[in-house]
């Protein structure tokens, strides 16, 4: 411990309001010089500006996040820890999280991805799990696009580069392409562990005395102020931000990730971070102030890779592959051997001290001393306005087409599965290894990716989801739906949802119409999770995604795991045989609004989003889970972007099998076809189980109707869609592969 | 249970050489153990695998760095002395840049990582890997790759086709050579290939990560189960049995 009554380096003469150019405001540097109970340092203002920044400490977002329902019978660990955790049972649980980078995306695609992707990967086994499957969400403007292309190409390498090398599987995601996404992608990762109950580490330092252990890479230079980038809309000084971006290293990321599961197994750690946004500042801050004490770190022992580094840009670097570990002092030498082993570094840079501060020192040298409560925690939140925007009466009330006269709905049906935001994304997680580890029980490409539980009966699906279009028509109710079809996602796997994560992309929430938004998506959001039931374990707001003032839709994605007891009920997409029945679970209604339809053949992206009813989403998935648990059902598929008809296609595609399936009456062909009602599943089974489902339908009081049968190698819907399977098929595949070959 | 004893070989960056030691071990209840890439003397064991992975990051080139870890001259001696050596993937392209098999990997033709699943058709299933294949028998296995791409001279590919060296091509489902068929360009749809003394052999398609049905396909646990076959059914037999005649008849397919 150092003796008491040290000065504090203070190289004074800062030009005034600095703090401008570091992004804090008049009022939060108040609140900093009232904590401190003097004028700050360069260093502690840049650790308050990075720590303080939006991207790390959620300050225009806290309180409207209180309102996710984040506990339930499995929740071990919810939001708040550097990821979720839930029990699945025989002793094991799931840790789950999902982040953005989508401003590094933007400058860096390969680089900006792969590194999003390393930190989710680092946030998974920082709770002692070792990562099982890796999921994304991406958006992208319009193909046709060159710089488009360029992006969209470098993200999936990027994602690619880096959790292919890690060895974690990529077993699921999405991608859609949107005008307002153009200059701003979205780049949303994810990643799921599996941990023992028993082994899971926290962040929470423990232990006076006990030693702060800096794991993997050297510091160096890169992502200095990368949080802050993070937090600012994209202009025409964004390319310039390129430094800001790290470079990602997955080699290393193994390698780190491979001694920590190590050291956590051997129980030789006490507490385990990540090092992510905002460095070392972030991660030491909260880890003290998690565990109510203090951190001592001097910057001399840490080991850097850049020359004559500045003490704050040792604080605040970005660099990857680093953790943070608290440990006691004699399991130092025995931790060192592990990493020696694994080939990288492990420097004890500080210590657990019982002051509640976080004090940086340069050997004898005090150089910051801050509350650590007080940076972790105590940002001044702020108080948004909101404002409902003018453009949602115009959209509303925007005279929709009657679709009486639509002509050719067979050439209209190819187009819908030949559109880039329907069609097969081979393409895509073609380059993302989908089977390392020997889990992956459901390849991408159906309603939800499915990895079993060596050892067990059980299996788990996942599943990323989101419509922008649907939020920014009606943020409520696009944030219900997000939840209801990831949800319904899994049941069609015959997964019983039971834990969700969530990015929250939305542009500057300091206009009242943005803010609006996300107030209103998270009601919908938290609505439709306490209906079904599903608890929020972990979740990241990324806001500013906005390109010369023009914000993104509102776009959230959530991300959700479902337990399948037994395997053996995991479920598939196609048709299986000749002859089976086709059976719609729910009902259609004239939801046209924001659908794929209108966009592509009206260019309108108007109305109201489909209408959801919370209840019978609900039923539905009961009365599937249930038929599926009894073997009835041979096939089942969500309906959604494109409506019954892509469904039935694309079961028709993937089963490489015909149908024949009757249309409605009540409703125009077009809505019968297209119509992106919510609470549909597709299903298929053998003509003699029938009755039985149909007693489960009733007990549930979910619509249950035979609309067709499967069969020969075309599918005919009603009189107006005559197509082959091979012709469906090729347009469905040959869109993004022709696009990219560009 | 069976005496034969495999070892995995873990570089840094290996990531499949958990997936092979579960086939091994908990699919066919084989005795197997991890050995570290330091080691340079490993005792006790009678088949090694180099699993897949990124070595070393893959930095340099694949397979580059790894063939100068410690444990390779024992693999090398191992080899020389007629130990059973499979390669996978990136231990494939190990077992390349250490000379054990002759060759080289270039990038995918596509220029981009393929994960899929494919069809290889056995050429040859006189070796200790493909024993338990018929003739012109075609598995169902998945690749996932940058560097697939396989390439020789054209003398040693006519001297490797002569000597039964070229094992697995990728086909169609039906067992036909085709270009349509071939993910990453490789020369004549190479996609295994032994040394002349058959005791060796690397493949790009992973066996291990398609050994149960529910997987998808439980091809690959042909491979595993030819050495232990091989390896139960007495002495090592280095080169011995018939010489294999390359059927040159299915080059046709190719240009088809």
């Amino acid at each position: 411990m150092r003796k008491a009554g040290r000065m504090i380096l203070m190289p004074e003469n800062l030009p005034p309001k600095i703090y401008q150019d570091l992004g804090l405001t008049d009022y939060e540097y108040e609140r900093i010089v009232s904590i401190l109970g003097r004028q700050p340092n360069y260093l502690e203002l840049s650790m308050f500006s990075v720590r303080w920044s939006e991207h790390c400490s959620y300050k225009s977002s806290q309180k409207a996040l209180r309102d996710f329902p984040t506990e339930g019978k499995r929740v071990i660990q919810g939001p708040g820890e550097n990821a979720g955790i839930f029990s699945i049972g025989n002793g094991l649980a799931i840790a789950m999280k999902i982040e953005s980078h989508n401003h590094p995306s933007a400058v860096e695609p390969y680089q900006g991805a792969a590194t999003g992707v390393g930190g989710i990967i680092r946030d998974i086994f920082a709770m002692g799990a070792r990562p099982i499957a890796n999921l994304n969400s991406l958006r992208f403007g319009p193909l046709d696009r060159p710089k488009v292309r360029y992006l969209l190409e470098g993200v999936v390498a990027g994602i690619g580069g880096y959790s292919n090398c890690v060895g974690i599987p990529t077993i699921g995601g999405e991608v859609y392409f949107e005008d307002c996404y153009e200059a701003n992608p979205l780049v949303n990762a994810m990643c799921v562990g599996l941990v023992k109950t028993d082994t899971i580490i926290k962040s929470g330092a423990r232990g006076i005395g006990n030693k702060l252990i800096l794991i993997g890479s050297a510091t160096g230079r890169d992502g200095i102020h990368g949080a802050t980038f993070a937090s600012d809309e994209l202009d025409e000084s964004s390319e310039e931000r390129r430094p800001s971006v790290q470079v990602g290293d997955p080699f290393t990321e193994k390698l780190v990730m491979e001694a920590c599961l190590e050291l956590v197994e051997r129980g030789l750690l006490v507490s385990l971070q990540d090092l992510g946004a905002a460095g070392l500042t972030s991660s030491s801050s909260e880890m003290a102030a998690k565990g109510g004490v203090g951190l001592e770190i001097d910057i001399s022992r840490v080991p850097l890779r850049g020359e004559g580094m500045q003490p704050f840009e040792i604080m605040i670097s970005e660099s990857q592959e680093r953790m943070l570990a608290v440990a006691e002092p004699d399991k130092v030498e025995e931790i060192t051997k592990v990493c020696d082993r694994w080939g990288i570094r492990a420097a004890v840079i500080g210590q657990v001290t019982e002051d509640g501060i976080l004090r940086v020192v340069n050997e004898s040298q005090t150089l910051a001393e801050i509350p650590a409560r007080a940076l972790s925690q105590e940002v001044p939140l702020r108080n948004l306005e909101v404002r409902r925007p003018a453009y949602l009466d115009n959209l509303h009330h925007y005279p929709l087409p009657s679709l009486e006269s639509e002509k050719d709905l067979s050439q209209h049906m190819l187009e819908l599965l030949a559109s880039p935001n329907l069609c097969s994304r081979q393409w895509v997680y073609r380059q993302y290894d989908q089977l390392v580890e020997t889990n992956t029980i459901g390849l991408p490409g159906a309603d939800a990716g499915v990895v079993r539980i060596k050892g067990t009966h059980k299996a788990l699906a996942f599943k990323i989801d989101g419509n922008g279009r649907y939020c920014y028509l009606d943020p409520f109710a696009g944030g219900q739906i997000a939840v209801a079809e990831a949800a319904r996602n899994l049941v069609c796997r015959g997964a019983q949802p039971v834990a969700m994560t969530d990015c929250l992309n939305f542009g500057n929430p300091e206009k009242p119409e943005i803010y609006w938004q996300f107030v209103e998506c998270m009601r919908g959001m938290s609505q439709a999770c306490r209906v079904l039931g599903i608890p929020v374990v972990s979740g990241n707001v990324s806001f500013y995604n906005e390109n010369f003032g023009e914000p993104i839709y509102p776009t959230p994605t959530v991300g959700m795991a479902g337990l399948i007891e037994d395997m053996r009920w995991c479920t598939t997409p196609e048709f299986k045989d000749e002859g089976d029945l086709v059976v719609l679970l729910g009902e259609t209604h004239q939801d046209m609004g924001g659908s794929e339809y209108l966009k592509l053949f009206h260019d309108l992206i108007a109305g109201q989003p489909p209408a959801l009813d919370l209840d019978l989403e609900k039923r539905v998935h009961l009365c599937c889970l249930e038929a599926i648990r009894a073997g009835l059902l041979r096939s089942a598929h969500d309906c959604s972007e494109g409506g019954l008809a892509v469904a039935v296609a694309e079961s028709c595609i993937l089963g490489g099998l015909g149908a024949t399936v009757n249309i409605q009456e009540e409703h125009k062909q077009t809505v019968a076809l297209f119509s992106e009602s919510q609470s549909r599943i597709v299903v298929s089974l053998k003509e003699e189980d029938l009755l039985h489902l149909e007693e489960i339908g009733r007990r549930h009081k979910v619509p249950v109707k035979v609309i067709g049968m499967v069969g020969g190698d075309r599918l005919t819907m009603g009189k107006v869609i005559h197509l082959t399977v091979t012709e469906m098929k090729k347009v469905w595949e040959d869109t993004l592969e022709s696009i990219m070959r560009i | 249970m069976s005496k034969v004893r495999f070892g995995v070989i873990v570089f840094p960056g290996s990531n499949c050489d958990r997936d092979c030691y579960y086939v091994l071990k908990d699919l066919l209840q084989v005795k197997v153990d991890y050995i570290w890439h330091q080691e340079e003397k490993p005792k006790g064991f009678d088949c090694l695998i180099l699993p897949g992975g990124f070595s070393y990051g893959d930095y340099l080139r694949c397979g580059a760095i790894a063939r100068f870890s410690p444990v390779m001259e024992f693999v090398q001696d191992f080899a020389e002395q007629g130990g059973l050596v499979l390669g996978i993937c990136n231990g494939f392209q190990i077992l390349l840049e250490c000379g054990l098999l002759p060759g080289a990997m270039l990038r995918n033709q596509g220029l981009k990582f393929v994960c899929q699943f494919i069809y290889v058709r056995v050429d040859n299933n006189q070796i200790p890997f493909t024993g338990a294949a018929q003739p012109g028998q075609v598995l169902q296995l998945p690749v996932k790759h940058n560097e697939g791409n396989y390439y020789v001279e054209e003398e040693t590919l006519k001297e490797m086709k002569r000597r039964g060296q070229i094992v697995l091509r990728y086909s169609t489902k039906e067992g036909v050579v085709t270009r349509e068929a071939n993910p990453n360009g490789a020369l004549d749809n190479i996609a295994g290939i032994c040394n002349e003394r058959k005791n060796v052999f690397g493949l790009m398609p992973h066996p291990e990560n398609s050994s149960e049905p529910i997987l998808g396909s439980q091809d690959g646990l042909l491979i595993f189960k030819s050495m232990l076959q091989y390896m139960e059914d007495g002495e090592f037999r280095y080169g011995g049995g018939e010489e294999f005649r390359y059927e040159e008849g299915r080059e046709d397919d190719l240009d088809a």
